[in-house]
């Protein structure tokens, strides 16, 4: 047999291989020797071999067949024997494995063990890898070690009863008698460790939290003998008394104080006597000071003693050391919320750290600075981020981004400013912002309808400067193709005054189509800008047109799709061309279809909240019964109002309801008026007058054929002023013999009280045929409920 | 209380681990590998705090070998810098003037030394003194458990 190799001699040799695969190949000898050396029987040899397989575990090659050693090992009488097995166990077995449990016994035997060394290693390895089963076993007899043994293992038995209790919670009511009594000792390692069991016993139970904030005034004793006594050579750390001891007792008495008046008053002297005391040059002191002001933020202090805690904490903002400035903002921003003034104070410091060459310290700068953001100083703030924003490391871009945009919109003090910060942003970081910017971004434009001029100025420079930001291009797309006339007229009160010619506007709009930075929504963002300008432009209307045309064939079908319809709107329906891409409407913020939803292209009502795919959806098949209608009410010239239909229950195809205006009635109990009836399809109208202007009406059709009707749909027209929303009909399919009915709301406003028409058509398939009527309502008394109407 | 506490060279060759809590062999080598790359990516004159997944991770450079834990949240970063520390003083008081070939070589006693200084993630002696006392007499209780001959311990 030959002679093991000695351990270090291994490492020696696993060193010196040069390449990954010659120290594979010298780890394989090694290891085929271990396990014939575990095999063969030998003690002595064997811890030997364990060690080395240790070893080879570290390097990240497997070690499992050294497990069952490792219980051989612990059962062995010899102590060097006993250290190595118990080693392999805390690296080589967790609770998952099987062998674990074996050892179990071997630890309660060495747990009575006459030298205290070994029953230190059974404590140990019990309280780093024992399982649930393994602390129930054991449990009885570490409580025994914590009473009644020398302070060397009542220690570790108390370190053991915290990983018990974290593994079985249930047994914390077997410890918390040994625990009180533990706080007498004067032996530091078992205070200390007595000091975290109680913490963990009162963070798991309410009941022993009460119980313990007994303990209080014996906790501040102990801290007291730390602070004023005098220097004891064991327990120093740069002119500190047991720093870890201290900083685990001021966890606790924040644990016992919070939300607790007797409690927080009796620890308020003694939290005051540590912060000024306290010498905070070192790591060690400014620790203690630390978890002191922890504390003061945490339990009902009185206010002098938030006001020390703070300003600690803005000294510490001051200090050179960065971890320091780390932990002080860390702090600050945990008490931002509830002392607001108080961390106001040193805003000028915390915005300088945005500054600081160090990334995590950038970060909570960030955090903070955008905490203390308000409206008084929101415009000095937002220059300090935006300068950020421009410097700031990539990871921490998005989150700029999206703060600014929360405090801008909470605090802008003006719209144009709201503006220019969101174009700015979008100038430097376009690439990192969400994706609802786009639309709340146009939103915001929208409403602030007198700078329209100003707005889409600016964003043409941008857009010429510079395509590659698409959300900074889709917004300039957009207002382009809304306010291209403004942007022609040149004049605008609040930038200097640019000649702007269409062929301009043009070329900027084909250069986006045509980029390859160009994202297909950004193209699409693009054709619709251009389709919009033939309206708002008088000489290029042709250029407009050979664009759209070529787009026809494009292979993008989005686009495609868009640029077909767009010809179609040029070729057959140029008389409806003014008034599709007509100006929008202010959008409401909340609208229903605020996102960017899918229309399937069938949604006939524009919808004005989602600006791109609406012109779109309005020129599908159904376009020619909607042209009819119009024709029919003729005189009235009344163009198809874009009303707001929410997307969210696409209708099959544009429907309207035929409901009865009333001018302002108030109805209490709400008759049906019946305004239809023929072939069997009765219709019936219900109002509802909501205000002076608003009104509901609910229209009801059923049937009294043999028959079901099918496809059933209403379309309907009112007067230029009027305002029209019509919700989703409850179905399209109407039972016979009266068994169903199908009915449809619509909204409508009439702001300038004109006096209300409706034209209603109705049509439906019955029996296979394809049947279409149309009523008028000509005039809606404002007395009556009755509505006169003539059938047509 | 502390997850973990790793040992790894400049290179990133880990020089000892301590978990502890339970985790499967795949989960510990990945944790192993996050830390080494974030730690070592780290720039000279950074803060010793860092943010990974909800727990803090505090690390420290002492010449050739980064001494990287990981902290709960209620955990006081600034007292884990000085548990490094302490441990750091204590290997340099056994192995006198400790370099990284100790702690090579003698991996199996820093484990020891860190037994005594750690429990269950919490430190459980805060005396310097009284740890460097426990090491040597187990030594001793070692030593003499060996035939007392030039045979060294492993």
């Amino acid at each position: 047999m030959t002679p093991s190799v000695r351990l270090q001699e291994m490492i020696r040799v696993i060193r010196s291989a040069r390449t990954q695969g010659e120290e594979r190949g010298i780890i394989q000898r090694e290891c085929a020797d271990i396990r014939s050396q575990f095999r063969q029987g030998d003690n002595g040899e064997r811890s030997h071999s364990l060690a080395k397989l240790l070893y080879v575990h570290m390097l990240g090659y497997p070690a499992h067949f050294g497990q069952m050693e490792c219980v051989r090992l612990i059962a062995s009488p010899r102590y060097s024997e006993k250290r190595i097995g118990y080693l392999g166990a805390m690296m080589l077995l967790d609770e998952k494995q099987d062998a674990s449990l074996l050892i179990t016994n071997s630890i309660k035997n060495d747990l009575s063990h006459s030298s205290q060394y070994v029953q230190s290693l059974a404590l140990c390895t019990l309280a780093c890898m024992g399982s649930a089963e393994m602390c129930r076993d054991l449990a009885p007899e570490i409580e025994r070690l914590l009473r009644a043994s020398h302070s060397y293992i009542k220690k570790k038995a108390t370190l053991c009863a915290v990983h018990i209790i974290r593994k079985v919670p249930e047994l914390a009511e077997l410890f918390t008698p040994s625990a009180r009594t533990l706080l007498s000792e004067k032996n530091h390692g078992v205070l200390h460790g007595a000091v975290v069991l109680i913490t963990e016993l009162c963070e798991r139970n309410p009941d022993t939290l009460v119980q313990f904030r007994k303990a209080v005034p014996e906790l501040v004793q102990i801290m007291k003998g730390l602070v004023t006594s005098s220097y004891s050579p064991e327990h120093n750390v740069a002119g500190i008394s047991d720093p870890f001891l201290q900083v685990r007792i001021l966890r606790l008495l924040r644990i016992l104080g919070h939300n607790n008046d007797t409690a927080s008053d009796a620890m308020n002297d003694l939290l005051a006597q540590v912060a000024t005391n306290t010498d905070s040059s070192k790591t060690a002191g400014s620790a203690v000071l630390y978890e002191t002001v922890l504390t003061i933020m945490d339990i009902n202090s009185e206010s002098g003693l938030r006001v020390l805690a703070v300003n600690i904490l803005g000294r510490f903002l001051l200090n050179n050391d960065r971890n320091i400035r780390y932990i002080s903002m860390t702090s600050l921003q945990k008490i931002v919320q509830t002392d607001h003034n108080a961390v106001q104070r040193h805003r000028g410091t915390i915005v300088d750290c945005l500054k600081d060459q160090d990334t995590s310290v950038k970060r909570r700068a960030l955090e903070l600075s955008l905490a203390l953001v308000s409206a008084v100083n929101i415009r000095s703030m937002m220059k300090e981020l935006l300068i950020f924003l421009s410097v700031c490391p990539p990871e921490l871009r998005s989150q700029t981004a999206s703060g600014i945009f929360n405090a801008a919109e909470r605090y802008s003090p003006s719209k144009r400013w709201h503006i220019d910060t969101i174009l700015h942003v979008l100038t430097t970081a376009g690439g990192d912002v969400r994706d609802e910017t786009v639309p709340n971004l146009i939103q915001l434009i929208t409403t602030a309808s007198e700078l329209h001029c100003y707005t889409v100025h600016k964003l043409y420079r941008a857009l010429i400067k510079d395509i590659a930001q698409q959300s900074l291009v889709q917004v300039a797309c957009w207002c382009i193709g809304e306010y291209g006339d403004l942007l022609l007229k040149g004049e605008c009160e609040e930038i200097e005054p640019v000649q702007v010619t269409e062929d301009d506007i043009l070329d900027a709009l084909e250069t986006v189509l045509q980029s390859h930075m160009s994202s297909p929504a950004t193209r699409g963002f693009a054709l619709t800008a251009t389709m919009k300008l033939s309206t708002r432009i008088t000489d290029n209307v042709d250029r407009i047109r050979s664009i759209v045309s070529i787009y026809g064939s494009c292979i993008d079908l989005e686009l495609q799709q868009r640029a077909v319809e767009y010809n179609a709107l040029f070729k057959k329906y140029d008389h409806m061309r003014a008034a599709v891409l007509e100006r929008m409407p202010v959008m409401d913020k909340n609208s229903p279809g605020h996102t960017n939803g899918d229309t399937s292209g069938e949604i006939k009502e524009p919808d004005t909240s989602k600006p791109k795919p609406v012109e779109a959806g309005l020129l599908s098949e159904p376009a020619s019964q909607v042209c009819d209608l119009l024709d029919l009410l003729g005189g009235t010239d009344t163009p198809l109002q874009p009303s707001p239909a929410p997307t969210s229950t696409p209708t099959t195809t544009s429907s309207a309801d035929l409901l009865d205006l009333l001018g302002g009635l108030e109805i209490k109990p709400v008759p049906t008026v019946s305004v239809y009836e023929k072939n069997g399809l009765s219709l019936k109208i219900q109002c509802d007058k909501q205000t002076e202007t608003e009104v509901t009406v609910t229209l009801i059709a059923s049937n009294s054929t043999q028959n079901d009707i099918t496809n059933f749909t209403l379309q309907a027209a009112v007067p230029k002023s009027v305002q029209l929303q019509m919700k989703a009909p409850s179905g399209n399919v109407i039972p016979a013999h009266g068994l169903g009915q199908v009915t449809q709301t619509v909204l409508l406003n009439n702001p300038n009280k004109v006096s209300l028409k409706m034209r209603i058509r109705v049509a439906y398939s019955n029996q296979g045929a394809m049947h279409q009527d149309t009523v008028q309502i000509d005039s809606f008394p404002s007395a009556a409920c009755q509505p006169s109407f003539s059938p047509l | 209380m502390m997850h973990f506490l790793l040992l790894f060279s400049r290179q990133g060759k880990l020089r000892l681990q301590k978990w502890f809590l339970p985790l499967p062999e795949r989960e510990r080598k990945k944790i192993v590998k996050d830390m080494t790359t974030m730690v070592l990516a780290r720039k000279p004159r950074t803060c010793n705090f860092l943010h990974w997944k909800d727990l803090k991770i505090v690390y420290k450079r002492y010449a050739s070998l980064y001494f990287c834990c990981a902290l709960e949240n209620q955990d006081n970063e600034l007292m884990a810098l000085e548990t490094l520390h302490r441990y750091v003083e204590l290997l340099d008081k056994y192995f006198g003037n400790v370099c990284e070939l100790d702690i090579i070589f003698n991996f199996e006693k820093a484990y020891f030394i860190l037994d005594e200084l750690l429990m269950g993630g919490e430190i459980q002696e805060t005396s310097k003194l009284s740890i460097v006392k426990s090491i040597e007499a187990s030594d001793m209780l070692q030593e003499t458990m060996e035939e007392y001959m030039s045979k060294p311990a492993f």
